[in-house]
């Protein structure tokens, strides 16, 4: 990042990061909340998305059409994420229209009507949406793989909820759900853009200064710091292709070992971009496991990475196997490749390299404002803002026995989930 | 927003985008822009899936993936691991009449760019061994992409609308058609589609215009294929007689995918703009335009249901897809016929006229956002023939266009009576 971000704390608890960008007329906006999948209980998975889509049905002072139609005819682009650890709502507008942004978040963090037919018209529509996640083989093995890969951890649970659970959930866990954890101290505010700090700053502490904030964290959620043991699964469905998918821990994004993690992945499975927007990658055809199973006709594809969480999550190595291969062939040459990371010290050469590919990925989401913004609250929500403001410098400092040391104490065959997706032609499925 | 409040001298137009065409007929445009690092290269060749064999459906594609898989100076392993190297990309791909390249690196290492663009267009060698991999990968893709209901629902809605024509076939190919290809139909089709005339490179970010030019003039200045055949041109389809309402079953699936529609204006076409501003009216503006609000809003029917103008050289569709459960087929098929009729019959509002012109002027900033949102866009303009100042007078041409403007393009393509109406999916029962 070039310029410097200015960061406030209101008396309510609001985070507020702000950063200068003049190279061109817009501005854009991200409302962070801290909560996700994360924080949902047994029978209620799927709330914090729910309350997400809720978001954008109107509130005490503007209906969802409105709000939706003065973003759209400024030009505007509004959307929102539900994830494992936290939700974000965002808007990015021509820079004199920001307010319009400012006006519905403040108003949005603690008015939302939650209208009983609206909630259940969104009840069918989230149904639809994971329909349609579970049309695709490979949404339908890594929900599997990730059920297994946890004994009792949220992030065993999708983010968009158990259907049992959809169907069930009533609009008053719903709204106590966003009561909880929309508030101040909660949430934090970041833009990007064309703006002046002060006169920005001021906008904001006076529409979110006088919302009270009496949250309470009260979190008791144990990390889960290992795969308790080796699992292998299958999952059966149509089509032609079989998918595997291998699960080992990864660490929580605030753990040191999490920089040499992304060195070991972007030498075995190529390097991941950390851009949400924009941006750009690189191709992957050197890294190790595309070189030993793509190259060598055992796989079609191969790819990997790792998310940045709060608590320990997942490294996935996914493969689609080459038709004429056997599943077990491939997973022996994956694991020769693992056993290499584990036995023996990866070359400077590659760490050097990967360094320059995280670099360039890093650079390129400079271009675009959206995704400056999103980097600017996004890092605090499983660390702090320096974690990718020192992102590169961290991976500089990974030495070439680090990762190895990360590949012994990680990469462990007896304690990962190997998933296959296994297709039957013209059969029902089964599971 | 109104048109004032937009500096649209900042948008790529005649005052900032250079435009230089080499002897050979190459034409280089580029726009400096050195707030970030970063460059884009973006560009296209005259030769495309319109000159596939029937019987070799993908061909162009093949060949525009293989040309990376080797060249005369280097192995594909030396290729991407030079791009790599430097966390920089570079790829082709083909459509109807064109072969489109692109890529991206830090300004500092556009050299190596440039001379894999080079090498690529004029020495590859299409090793076999190459070859078999890559059939191997695509006819995986082409595999998947039958399991795909989106896809499936697309390909056939592409078929009905465009029978036996360039734009009713996938430029993927078939399975069937993708086996036949050799090695040799590879060398043949690039020997005989690649050539420098009307060629376009457009470069956006940290870059000097010389310094462009000069990379292109050195790289390919000499570049001349006696042996290149241009692209024929798009030949004339027929309109839809009668609805055709096809169902394909895809088993094992929970959602079904909907794709109902018909012809659209070529992207010339005087009626392109007005065809665009209902088009956003009718299933694009904020949550998906009336056809979201009747079937996602209103009804709950869909997690999306939006419409889509698509628009080429020679014609185009104007698409309404969902994705719904089964049961619901019927009613959103219903709901989706309505608004169609209400928006054949009845002229837009003057506030839907409004809101849709607003977004559609204050959304060009956001557009260019991007050096690969301003690379597209010059690419665009340079590939119809629009003109490098299309963008600044776009919000005076948006300002002209009239409710009936609106409906008389509406009423000369949209026929409720005569759509394709394609789904793919479970059967209702397999589901429920």
């Amino acid at each position: 990042m070039s310029s410097s971000v200015f960061m406030e704390k209101l008396d309510n608890g609001l985070s507020i990061f702000l950063k200068e960008i003049h190279s061109a007329p817009i501005i854009s906006c991200w409302n962070w909340y801290r909560v996700g999948s994360r924080l949902e209980k047994k029978g209620y998975t799927g709330l914090s998305h729910w309350v997400e889509h809720m978001q954008f049905k109107g509130t005490k002072k503007f209906s969802g059409v409105y709000m939706d139609r003065i973003i759209a005819r400024e030009g505007g682009l509004w959307n929102a994420f539900t994830h494992l650890d936290w939700t974000t709502y965002y808007e990015t507008l021509p820079a004199n229209k920001i307010d319009i942004a400012l006006d519905f978040e403040s108003e949005r963090m603690q008015n939302s009507t939650f209208d009983e037919i609206e909630f259940e018209s969104e009840r069918t529509v989230i149904l639809s949406e994971k329909e349609g996640k579970e049309n695709d083989p490979l949404s339908r093995l890594s929900t599997n793989v990730t059920r297994s890969a946890f004994e009792y951890h949220p992030y065993r649970n999708e983010v968009i909820g158990e259907e049992e659970d959809l169907k069930r959930i009533k609009r008053d866990d719903l709204y106590a759900h966003y009561r909880n954890h929309y508030q101040p101290s909660n949430a934090l505010i970041a833009l990007a853009g064309d703006f002046e700090t002060d006169i920005i700053f001021e906008k904001i502490r006076k529409l979110y200064d006088p919302i009270p904030s009496n949250y309470i964290h009260n979190e008791n959620i144990l990390p889960e710091h290992t795969i308790q043991r080796k699992e292998e699964i299958e999952i059966h469905g149509p089509g032609d292709t079989t998918f595997m998918q291998i699960a080992y821990r990864s660490p929580a994004a605030s753990d040191p070992d999490f920089f040499a993690y992304t060195i070991l992945d972007s030498i075995l499975t190529g390097p991941a971009s950390l851009n949400m927007f924009g941006g750009g990658g690189t191709s992957n055809k050197t890294s190790r496991l595309y070189q030993n199973l793509v190259e060598k006709e055992f796989a079609v594809s191969v790819y990997g990475g790792l998310q940045a969480t709060i608590d320990p999550h997942l490294y996935e190595i996914t493969v689609i196997i080459h038709p004429e291969k056997k599943p077990e062939i491939v997973l022996d040459r994956i694991d020769i490749e693992i056993n290499r990371l584990i036995s023996s010290r990866v070359k400077r050469k590659e760490v050097e390299k990967a360094i320059k590919q995280a670099t360039a990925l890093f650079s390129y989401g400079l271009e675009n404002i959206t995704n400056q913004a999103f980097w600017l609250g996004y890092s605090e929500m499983f660390a702090k803002y320096d974690w990718f403001i020192n992102y590169i410098d961290h991976l500089k400092a990974i030495r070439i026995e680090d990762i190895q040391r990360v590949a012994q104490k990680y990469l462990n065959p007896d304690h990962r989930v190997v998933g296959l997706y296994i297709p039957e032609k013209d059969q029902e499925v089964q599971v | 927003m109104s048109s004032d409040t937009i500096n649209w001298k900042h948008l790529p137009g005649e005052n900032n985008v250079s435009r230089f065409v080499l002897p050979n007929g190459i034409i280089v445009l580029c726009k400096p822009d050195f707030n970030s690092p970063s460059i884009v290269i973006s560009g296209f060749l005259h030769g495309g899936s319109i000159q596939d064999p029937g019987d070799k459906l993908g061909l162009a594609s093949f060949t525009s993936y293989a040309l990376m898989r080797g060249t005369v100076f280097r192995n594909v392993k030396q290729i991407y691991n030079d791009l790599e190297s430097i966390g920089a990309s570079f790829g082709f791909g083909a459509s109807v009449q064109t072969t489109s390249f692109g890529g991206k690196c830090l300004s500092e290492d556009l050299p190596l760019l440039m001379k894999t663009l080079t090498e690529s267009l004029l020495y590859p060698v299409f090793p076999v061994t190459q070859v078999r991999k890559l059939k191997t990968q695509i006819i995986s893709g082409l595999q998947q992409r039958e399991q795909d209901t989106g896809e499936v629902a697309s390909l056939r809605f592409d078929e009905i609308l465009f029978p036996n024509h360039p734009y009713g076939r996938p430029e993927d190919g078939y399975v069937e058609t993708v086996q036949r290809i050799s090695q040799k139909d590879l060398i043949n089709f690039h020997k005989r589609t690649y050539g420098p005339k009307g060629m376009v490179i457009v470069f956006a970010g940290s870059i000097e215009i010389q310094r462009a030019n000069d990379l292109v003039y050195e790289a390919l200045g000499g570049w001349e294929n006696m042996d290149w055949q241009p692209p024929p041109e798009v030949p004339y389809y027929s309109p839809l007689s009668e609805t055709v309402e096809e169902f394909i079953p895809v088993e094992g699936k929970y959602q079904m995918d909907l794709i109902m529609g018909c012809h659209g204006p070529a992207r010339l076409s005087d009626d392109y703009l007005a065809a665009s501003i209902g088009n956003n009216i009718l299933g694009q503006f904020g949550m998906m335009g009336r056809i979201g609000n009747e079937v996602r809003e209103k009804s709950g029917l869909a997690y999306y249901a939006s419409t889509s103008l698509n628009s080429w050289m020679q014609g185009g569709s104007w698409e309404i897809t969902a994705g719904i459960n089964p049961i619901n087929y019927k009613k959103a098929t219903e709901i989706i016929i309505n608004e169609l009729i209400r928006f054949v019959d009845e002229p837009v509002n003057d506030e839907e006229l409004e809101d849709a012109k607003s977004s559609y002027i204050g959304s060009l900033p956001l557009s260019v956002e991007s050096n690969n949102g301003v690379a597209s866009a010059i690419l665009r303009m340079e590939r119809f023939g629009l003109g490098l100042d299309y963008l600044q007078k776009f919000p005076e041409n948006i300002e002209k266009i009239s409710k009936q403007d609106i409906q008389n393009t509406a009423q000369k393509y949209i026929n409720p009576k005569k759509l394709a109406i394609i789904s793919a999916g479970p059967r209702s029962s397999e589901k429920n």
